[in-house]
Order: structure tokens, then sequence, then C-alpha cells
């Protein structure tokens, strides 16, 4: 069993990083007041921009991979971009919140797919070469640890966990952070202090765009290397995560691991005889119908930002 | 009226941003446009098959706007319509009975696995306060999978492993008095089985005891409460008709307009649904007459695309673009309001803004 898990570890975590650095995003949205179903068209616009950007690039610049870094880039500007619409929509126009996301993930889709078709007549956008998994030399010699962590491990998971540290030190440790949470819980409140609640909760949907951008990107350059108009619900897994996370990093952290080391025994189950014994449609629906259940579970301690999803009225107290 | 002044303006704008798009790829918009509507109306062939490929969005949309009027947000309906054609393929695949009863059979069957799919999220919202959203989009992977699994593990076909086995001519919604009508469209029994759901529908919301409840639950859940109604029980009972609805979609897509049902698909008239009930207002009549519109845009793009360069993607853009105006109408409300100002000289107090659904 543990070769199994040793053998799985790298995959599931390379399933990961997308996920969390998109639930990440979520959590910045979410926690400055504005639910954000769009995560998937966000990704799914990363992937794209990213496609698109590197395919240029790796004819400029073969085999070098500063070239899949401005694609990472230019797919978090694109994300940003794009967010702006929901901003919009969400915070100046009062529209509401899961329908403008309803919009994002639909024009998203139909979109990207417009443009590559007419870009690749095919709709599909293959990129030459993505990052190589590398061992990190000493670290990955660690017993235990090193298998686990350290072998087979591409640099963007390093770089996304970095994002996770900082991401969690802004949250609770800044000024920012202070006054993002606040606007999420209590927006009227905020604004009585003199926060300017609409820059905020833009600042936060901004933040889910360039992060949901990335994790979009995230998967073209390490296992899936072609762009095909879709992120497989990636992005609504994402927004799982963090309610199963209870809108807090650490805990979207341990969600998006589970989701991506269920998700990898799912696909490895055929290969791995200790797996194949489970039937795979259990394999498969076991991250689903587990939220499901996690979510009655926590349906009594719900840690969901307060003002999630309302209309930020300053006359309301 | 004013919603249907907004519905019209959406629209407007939302082909407007088509044909931009059609001008950024080096197309040219009219040229384009006028394909489109020949492809969706040019015979009457065209024309049966532009309201069979409306009828499904049909189904979703009166069931997302159905749940909307209890203030609930089904984003499952794909998930329901993939059970609800599931169970309709396995009964048609499986039991041999006269035409009109297998058929009979095969709805019925539809409607409670659609109906079964949304009981779960409805249950836990009411029991435990889940919300239906992210409940709903679980729904619709577990249905996914199961289909995935389910039709080639029982009905695989003779050649594809991706999708069932052919139904059989006494098992599918097609007619030949309706095809012979329609010139050989793949028109069929689902719309007429629509047009009485719009009807049904209709009279449930706006005539039953049941139907002022659901309102009054979705207006203000507290108060409906407080007036001694059973709030949870209208929650489950709300989506339960809804996932019927999708279900019934799902017999449409996959026993009318097509005879098989394929693996790995997500079927994208589940999220066609809340575009058309946000288009329609809610409202069964104004559903049924977005839907026909987005049926048109979709039947009319294979025309357009064989004659032009332009993809046939640009009708899910456009819908997409069409979504986002309506969400945002506040925008088109304040600028009628301007207008209204300006003619009137009066001070007139802003448009009511709705407060967010979540």
């Amino acid at each position: 069993m543990w070769t199994v898990i040793e053998q799985i570890f790298p995959y599931a975590i390379i399933f990961t990083i997308p996920l969390l650095i998109t639930a990440l995003g979520g959590l910045f949205s979410e926690r400055s007041g504005i639910v954000n179903i769009g995560l998937e068209g966000l990704m799914i616009i990363g992937a794209f921009s990213g496609a698109l950007s590197i395919y240029y690039l790796q004819g400029i610049m073969p085999n070098n991979q500063l070239a899949l870094w401005i694609g990472l880039l230019v797919a978090a500007i694109a994300g940003i971009l794009f967010s702006l619409l929901h901003a919009f929509a969400s915070i100046n126009l009062s529209a509401n919140q899961i329908i403008s996301g309803t919009a994002i993930n639909l024009i998203a889709a139909a979109l990207t797919v417009f443009l590559a078709r007419n870009i690749t007549g095919s709709g599909n956008i293959r990129i030459l070469s993505g990052f190589k998994p590398i061992d990190i030399p000493i670290l990955s010699q660690i017993p235990v640890i090193g298998d686990l962590f350290f072998t087979k491990t591409y640099p963007t998971t390093w770089f996304i966990l970095a994002v996770l540290l900082i991401s969690t030190f802004a949250l609770y440790k800044t000024k920012f952070g202070l006054r993002l949470r606040s606007c999420g819980e209590y927006p009227q409140a905020a604004e009585a202090a003199g926060v300017n609640v609409r820059r905020v909760r833009y600042t936060g949907v901004i933040i889910s765009g360039a992060f949901s951008g990335l994790g979009g990107a995230l998967i073209i350059v390490t296992y899936a290397g072609e762009f095909t108009g879709t992120v497989s619900g990636l992005g609504f897994l994402a927004l799982a995560s963090l309610i199963f996370g209870q809108w807090k990093p650490f805990g979207v952290l341990g969600a998006t691991f589970f989701f991506g080391f269920a998700s990898t025994i799912a696909n490895v189950s055929q290969v791995i005889p200790e797996l194949s014994a489970f039937p795979p449609i259990i394999l498969k629906i076991f991250p689903y119908v587990v939220t499901l259940i996690a979510l009655v579970i926590f349906s009594k301690s719900s840690q969901a930002p307060k003002a999630a999803g309302e209309t930020f009225d300053s006359g309301k107290r | 009226m004013r919603t249907t002044i907004v519905s019209l303006l959406a629209v407007l704008l939302g082909l407007l941003a088509g044909a931009l798009l059609m001008l950024f790829i080096g197309s040219n918009p009219i040229e384009g446009y006028s394909y489109l509507l020949q492809g969706g109306l040019k015979n009457i062939e065209r024309i049966g098959n532009t309201l069979a490929t409306a009828t499904p969005i049909i189904f979703t949309g009166l069931s997302v706007a159905f749940a909307f009027r209890t203030g609930l947000f089904n984003i499952g309906a794909s998930g329901q319509m993939l059970i609800g054609g599931l169970v309709a393929t396995g009964i048609g695949l499986t039991l041999d009975l006269p035409k009109g009863i297998l058929l009979l059979v095969m709805v019925l069957g539809g409607l409670l696995g659609g109906a079964l799919w949304a009981f779960i999220p409805g249950l836990l919202k009411a029991r435990f306060n889940v919300h239906e959203v992210v409940s709903t989009i679980m729904m619709n992977w577990i249905a996914y999978w199961t289909v995935y699994y389910v039709v080639p593990g029982y009905f695989k076909g003779e050649f594809l492993e991706t999708e069932s086995r052919k139904l059989p001519e006494s098992a599918s919604l097609k007619v030949p008095f309706l095809s012979e009508l329609f010139a050989g469209s793949y028109v069929n029994l689902g719309l007429f089985i629509a047009v009485i759901a719009v009807i049904i529908v209709a009279f449930i919301i706006n005539k039953t005891t049941l139907g002022y409840e659901l309102k009054a639950v979705g207006f203000n859940r507290y108060a409906a409460e407080y007036a001694g109604m059973q709030v949870n029980r209208n929650i489950i009972l709300s989506m339960l008709i809804s996932g019927g609805l999708a279900g019934l979609g799902g017999v449409a897509l996959y026993t009318g307009n097509a005879n098989t049902i394929q693996i790995g698909i997500l079927p994208t008239q589940g999220f066609d649904g809340i575009a058309v009930a946000l288009l329609g207002a809610n409202s069964p009549i104004g559903v049924f007459f977005a839907a026909v519109f987005f049926g048109l845009l979709y039947s009319g793009t294979g025309f357009m695309n064989a004659m032009t360069e332009i993809p046939p993607e640009i009708a899910n853009t456009i819908i997409a673009i069409i979504i986002y105006f309506a969400a945002t109408s506040v925008l088109i409300e304040r600028l009628i309001a301007k207008g209204k100002k300006k003619r009137s000289k009066e001070d007139t107090t802003g448009p009511v803004v709705k407060k967010g659904e979540l």
C-alpha cells in the first residue's frame, strides 16, 4: 500500500495545485463579500490565454522556460480583466451574484472556443512543451518525505505554496486582510470605520480573477499541455473546496488536497491492483458524495462570510 | 411590461455584441445574421428543427424558473436531465410494450428520475440548510459519472462504447405524422409535452394555493413561516417539480431529438435553462418564447457556419452575453428611468433594486 501512495502522491499534488490557487482566489472574493461562482469561467479564460500566449512565444523562443512563466502572467492578467465584468455587475449594478457568475462561466466557455476555432481551426490549442517534473537534489534523498514531496515536482508547485503562505499572512496579519474580512462580515460597520467597501470588494474579486486565471493556465503547463475549451468542472470543485475548507486558507489546502488525492486514485485505480477491486463509479463519485456529507456536517457551524452574496447597501444597518 | 422591455433590450445588446465579434474576425454581420435566420426558418423542415432544438430548453427553462419562484437556484438541471434521459432510455430499451403505453411509462420514468435527483438537494436545503447551488453542482457530477458507467455497462451500443444502443422506433418520441408534417424534421412529441408543461406550470404558479405558497416562500421565507406555511415542505416540493421538469427535458433530448444517450457530456441545455428563465422573467410564457429564440440561434448557426467563416460557437457567445446584460438589467432600467426623467422633468425615484439572492 505504501508504494501505491508513494507512486500516486506526486500526481495528486500536480492535480491539487490548480484547484488550490483557484479556491484561494475564491476565498478572497467571498471574504470580501462577493460570491464568485464564475471561477470555472475564469479558469477557462486563464487556460485559453495562457495556452495561446505560450503557443506563440514558443515559436519565437523555443526551449525557454521563460515562455511558460510569461504565459502564466498573461493568464493572471486575463483573469483579472474578465473578473472585472463580475465585479462591475455585482458591486456597481447590484446584479444577482449567482447569475452574474453563471454569465461569466457561459461567456468564457463560448468565447474562448469561438476565438480558438478562428485561430487554430479546431478549437484546441496545443503548446510545444510544459514544465518538466524534476527531483530536487539532496531533499529528495530524505527518507519518506523526500519520496512524497520532493520527487517529480514542478517549480510551479512551490510558487503556489508560497502564494498560499503570503495570502494567509495578508489575510490575518495585515490591515488589508482585516478590512477585506470585515467587508464580508459586516460591510456597514466597515464603512462606518472609514473603509471603502466597494474598492475592497473590487480588490477581492480581482484577486480571485488573477488566481483562477493562474489556476487554469497551470493545468496547461503541467498535466494537460492543450487547451480544449473546458477545465472539466475544476472551478466548481474549487468552489466546493472553499466551502469544505470553511473559508480558511489551510482548510482550503486540506480540502483541495483531498480532492486531488481522490481524483488521482479514481484516475489510476485501473492500473493499481490494490484499487481495482473497487468499482470505478464509486471512486469517481466519491469526492462529490463526501462534499455533500461535509456540507451537511458543517451546515450547523458554517464559517461563511455573513455578508457574502448580499448587495452592499450603506443605508442598511 | 418593464421586464419585457429589459429582456428585449438585453437580446438586442447581445445580438449587437455578436455583430461586433463577427466584425472582429473579419466577417460581415448582416450576412451572418441573414444566414442564421435562413438556417432556422428557411423552410418547414428547418422550422421543425428549430422547435425541436427549443424543446429541451423549454423544459429546463421552466425547471429553473419554477425553482426560482421559491427562491431556489436550481443549477443542477443538467444532471436531472441526464438521469431523466437515462431512466427513459433504460425503460425504452428494456420493456416490450405497445408504443403509446411504452412512451407513457418512459415519460413518467424520466419525470421521476429528474425529480429524485432534485429531491436530494431539496432535502438537504430544507433539513440542513445546505446551499442548493453547491449541492446541485455536486449532483450534476454524480449524474455525469453514473451515466458514464451505467450506459456502457448495461445499454452499450453495437459499435460505439460511448453511447447507448439506438432506441427502437416504438420507444421514440418521433412519430410519423409530425415528421411528415414538418417535411422530415426531427421535431417530436416532446414539443407537445413541453407546451402542456408550460400551461400546467403557469396554472400552478398563478392559480393554485400551492403556487401562492411557493411564491410566498420565495419572497420572504420568514414571513411565510410566520403565516403558518410549511416552508421546508414547500422547498422540497418545489425542487421535486423543478427536477421533474428538467427530467422531462432529458426525455425530450435523448428519446426525441436523439435516439441514443451519450456518455461524457453534461447537456448544455441545463445551463441554457438558467438563461431562458432569466430572459423570460420566470414566467412560463416568457420562458417558452425565450427558449424558441435560443432554438433559432442554435439551429441557425449550422447553416451560417456552412455559408460563412463564422464558427457555430457564436450562438453560445451571443446567449452568454445576453445573460450578462439580463443580469445587469439595473443598468438598462436606470437608462429607461433616466429617459423618462428627461421627458417628464419630474423627480422620479430610482428603480427598486432587488437585494442579492444569496
